[in-house]
């Protein structure tokens, strides 16, 4: 009978088309759709907020240059990672995260909680040329994210693309995303108190790179760093995990 | 190219490309301040080239010969070649990668050359570059030979053929210039994704209109693993890389998928690629290349049908492994690790139904290197699928993942499967193809083979041992409960797997720039043959079925 059955199917193009895509979409659709719709797939963080315009830039930095290839954003659910970069992930860190850079591959470490742990300058020396710091290294020099200026005009775009998409963008925000984003980086003027303003006290406003002349990319990748792990706290609330989210004021 | 359109034809052709260098232009004017514009230089320079190419030989002769009476071969032709050049470009990157790997100074103090950048060039450049237009080319072939009739179609070859490599160079270059969606083998941006959908659409209609005109009762089965290639490729190309452009003149776009769901939906592609893209169309190759060459009908059709509808279910669920003990609730993990291990039911049912194939070719086996590619390729894919089965399971995967232990199962079915079933495909295809008594140099092939097989042993073990080593430092704790060792001491440990690594790959390289040497020379210097005819049947002199 079975037989029969496949000598008709392989006898007919369409068929043996709609059988295809029949078989193939099961997993997917069974997988896939219910990720929209149960409510405890992403848990809920009312203190979480929304990427600063120079921290988009950085992260939009970040996957330009592909580190993802090399550093997972993901802690995993398993003891040595928590002791070793801190509480495991929640979806909930990732919920404005266009792409998810949780990756697939640690040739350097974690860095989902990268973010406060090391100092701007450790920051900016290291992504200048990693072997100044760490000897062993064996990470790409980023010296040329220091020569590049950021790119600010469509910064706006940007933001109301990630509106677009859901993620909580005011339209105050949206217009002053270029402002914010020299202010972030050019502490004590009058574009960085808006920047505390709009996007909450905690907001790391600082001179990434040293130079508060023009904003580069190295302040762009740095002011993401800094804030990987920090956007919300749920992370050390709702686990076992003893330490506190780290502060770069220490 | 062009002997065999006729003038219509070639007004058609000429027609498509110029179309295709305006896109090019309003490309480069939309995005002159972006790297949008760069893109749309290259898209003026490809299908500049091609409208002008189209016009020098415009007036050349038409073909005279009922065209039915043949098949068409000529996209074929270069098809094979664009898949050679590719594969020496991906795997001189791939090279090039590793020893950065080792040896960090190799890169210039600007961004395209860093490792983020030249990575996916490597993985494009190899499994799309080489891997699809060697798909494209033999699919174009099997599907003639199968159905005996020829390609349905005179322009649309070129415009599936052409089409996809300009989006292979367009993805390649985007990423030399930071264009990039970093989504593991799909970093192609928005437009360059929407071309391939015309293309891979395109590439659909031709190849059932194709099967549609066959001479024989039955769908042979190589061609249902085209068909679900690129029919599953197609929703997965598409699923994945839904997305908003920032502006339309910005190479940059947001995918719609956010955090946890991009992941799954990501994977779930990933995953998915390396079935659809990398084991169902090579397993088509298989199905028709291997019995050709041994000259030994398929052992099993039983098994043929069980292992491809086991593949085209069980697959799509699989991709969740690769997020065990992520924030991916716990239930899908458990359903993809699950249909992990149901695949190997499949998978083995494949790589049996062609090692049985060779019961009574053994000796050719031993004697014709081509049908050994297609051996150990069989036997390779056995392995892999069995270490990815294994690698699927959560606690096993707790040690695997993040680690090189991947990218070693990763290579041991790129290069151990993928390469050496293409390698054998290609051998036992150019000299049909170009109608040549046989290949230049058995001798070659003889060394290719063995530079293959080292190349891939050595690249695999180092990985191997690099991966499990990494794994097991990290979770190593002390006496005192505290973890042993630091991130960097298991860098430190990697170094000389490192250098191991990137000597297997340059082995392989070498392999395949000898390959492309014996094929060239095989089409420049080896005598035509004689040969009875490799011919389409001509539909009057059928009997009515």
């Amino acid at each position: 009978m079975g037989d029969t059955f496949h000598r008709k199917l392989e006898r007919s193009s369409i068929l043996l088309t709609l059988g295809i895509i029949a078989a193939a979409s099961v997993g997917g659709i069974v997988e896939i759709a219910p990720l929209f719709t149960i409510d405890e797939t992403v848990e809920h963080a009312p203190d979480m907020r929304v990427y600063t315009p120079l921290e988009l830039a950085g992260r939009n930095i970040y996957v330009r240059e592909g580190c993802y290839a090399c550093h997972s954003q993901m802690i995993r659910t398993l003891r040595d990672e928590v002791e070793r970069y801190g509480p495991y992930s929640l979806a909930v860190e990732s919920q404005y995260d266009r792409p998810m850079l949780w990756g697939s591959k640690r040739t350097g470490p974690d860095l989902a909680r990268i973010g406060g742990k090391y100092s701007d300058f450790w920051h900016v020396a290291h992504l200048t040329n990693p072997r100044d710091v760490v000897p062993e290294s064996n990470m790409p020099a980023y010296a040329f994210l220091n020569r590049s200026r950021l790119r600010m005009d469509d910064l706006s775009a940007h933001l109301a693309a990630q509106r677009t998409l859901g993620v909580p963008y005011t339209d105050e925000m949206i217009e002053n995303a270029a402002r914010d984003a020299y202010g972030q980086a050019t502490p004590d003027t009058d574009f960085a108190a808006g920047v505390t303003e709009r996007y909450g006290e905690a907001t790391q406003v600082s001179a990434f790179d040293g130079v508060t002349t023009h904003v580069t990319e190295m302040d762009a990748l740095v002011a993401y760093l800094q804030v990987l792990g920090r956007l919300t706290d749920a992370a050390y609330r709702n686990t076992a995990a003893s330490e506190l989210p780290p502060d770069p004021e220490d | 190219m062009l002997a065999n359109l006729t003038s219509s034809e070639r007004q058609n052709a000429f027609a498509i490309a110029v179309l295709v260098t305006l896109a090019g232009v309003l490309m480069a004017a939309v995005g002159r301040t972006d790297t949008l514009g760069i893109q749309g230089v290259i898209v003026i320079l490809f299908a500049g080239t091609i409208s002008w190419y189209i016009m020098s030989s415009f007036y050349a002769p038409e073909p005279s010969e009922d065209r039915s009476a043949s098949y068409y071969d000529d996209p074929i032709k270069i098809g094979i070649l664009l898949s050679m050049g590719w594969a020496v470009f991906g795997m001189f990157m791939g090279v090039w990668v590793a020893a950065q790997l080792a040896w960090p100074n190799l890169a210039f103090d600007s961004g395209w050359s860093t490792f983020g950048r030249l990575r996916p060039t490597h993985t494009t450049g190899v499994i799309f570059g080489f891997g699809g237009n060697a798909l494209i080319a033999t699919s174009f072939h099997v599907v003639q030979r199968t159905s005996r009739a020829r390609l349905a179609g005179q322009v649309s070859p070129w415009f599936v053929l052409l089409g996809y490599n300009l989006f292979c160079v367009l993805a390649v270059t985007g990423y030399l210039l930071g264009i990039t969606q970093s989504k593991e083998y799909a970093e192609a941006e928005w437009y360059a994704d929407l071309w391939l959908v015309l293309v891979w659409v395109t590439y659909f209609v031709l190849y059932i209109a194709t099967i549609a005109r066959r001479k024989e009762p039955h769908i042979y089965v190589a061609n249902w693993y085209f068909m679900a290639f690129i029919l599953v490729v197609a929703i997965l190309h598409i699923v994945n890389n839904l997305a908003i452009p920032v502006s339309w003149g910005s190479a940059k776009s947001y995918t719609i998928w956010p955090g946890v769901q991009d992941a799954m939906v990501q994977w779930w592609y990933g995953h998915n690629a390396v079935a659809f893209f990398l084991t169902a169309g090579f397993l088509g190759m298989l199905y028709y290349y291997l019995p050709v060459r041994a000259q030994r009908p398929i052992f099993s059709y039983r098994l043929s049908i069980l292992s491809f509808w086991g593949i085209t279910f069980f697959y799509m669920w699989a991709g969740s492994h690769h997020l065990h003990y992520t924030a991916l609730p716990h239930w899908v993990q458990t359903l993809g690790m699950t249909f992990s291990v149901m695949l190997l039911v499949p998978s083995w049912a494949s790589a049996g139904n062609a090692l049985l194939t060779l019961n009574g070719a053994w000796h050719r086996v031993r004697d014709d290197a081509t049908l050994r590619f297609m051996m150990a390729a069989a036997v390779f894919y056995g392995l892999s699928t069995f270490e990815g089965s294994f690698m699927a399971i959560r606690p096993v995967n707790s040690l695997s993942h993040y680690t090189d232990w991947t990218v070693g199962h990763v290579h041991a079915g790129a290069l151990g499967w993928v390469a050496l079933i293409t390698f054998g495909s290609l051998y036992t295809l150019v000299p049909s193809l170009w109608k040549k008594e046989r290949m230049y140099s058995a001798a070659l092939i003889e060394w290719h083979f063995w530079l293959a097989i080292a190349g891939t042993v050595i690249y695999v073990f180092a990985m191997w041992n690099s991966g499990i080593i990494q794994g097991l430092m990290w979770r190593t704790y002390t006496e005192e409960g505290v973890l042993a060792y630091s991130f960097l001491d298991s860098l430190v440990a990697m170094y000389p797997y490192y250098i191991a690594r990137a000597f297997g790959g340059l082995l392989f390289l070498i392999g395949a720039v000898l390959a492309c040497y014996n094929i060239w020379m095989t089409v420049r210097t080896v005598p035509d043959i004689a040969r009875a005819a490799d011919v389409p049947v001509v539909p009057s002199v059928v009997p009515g079925e």
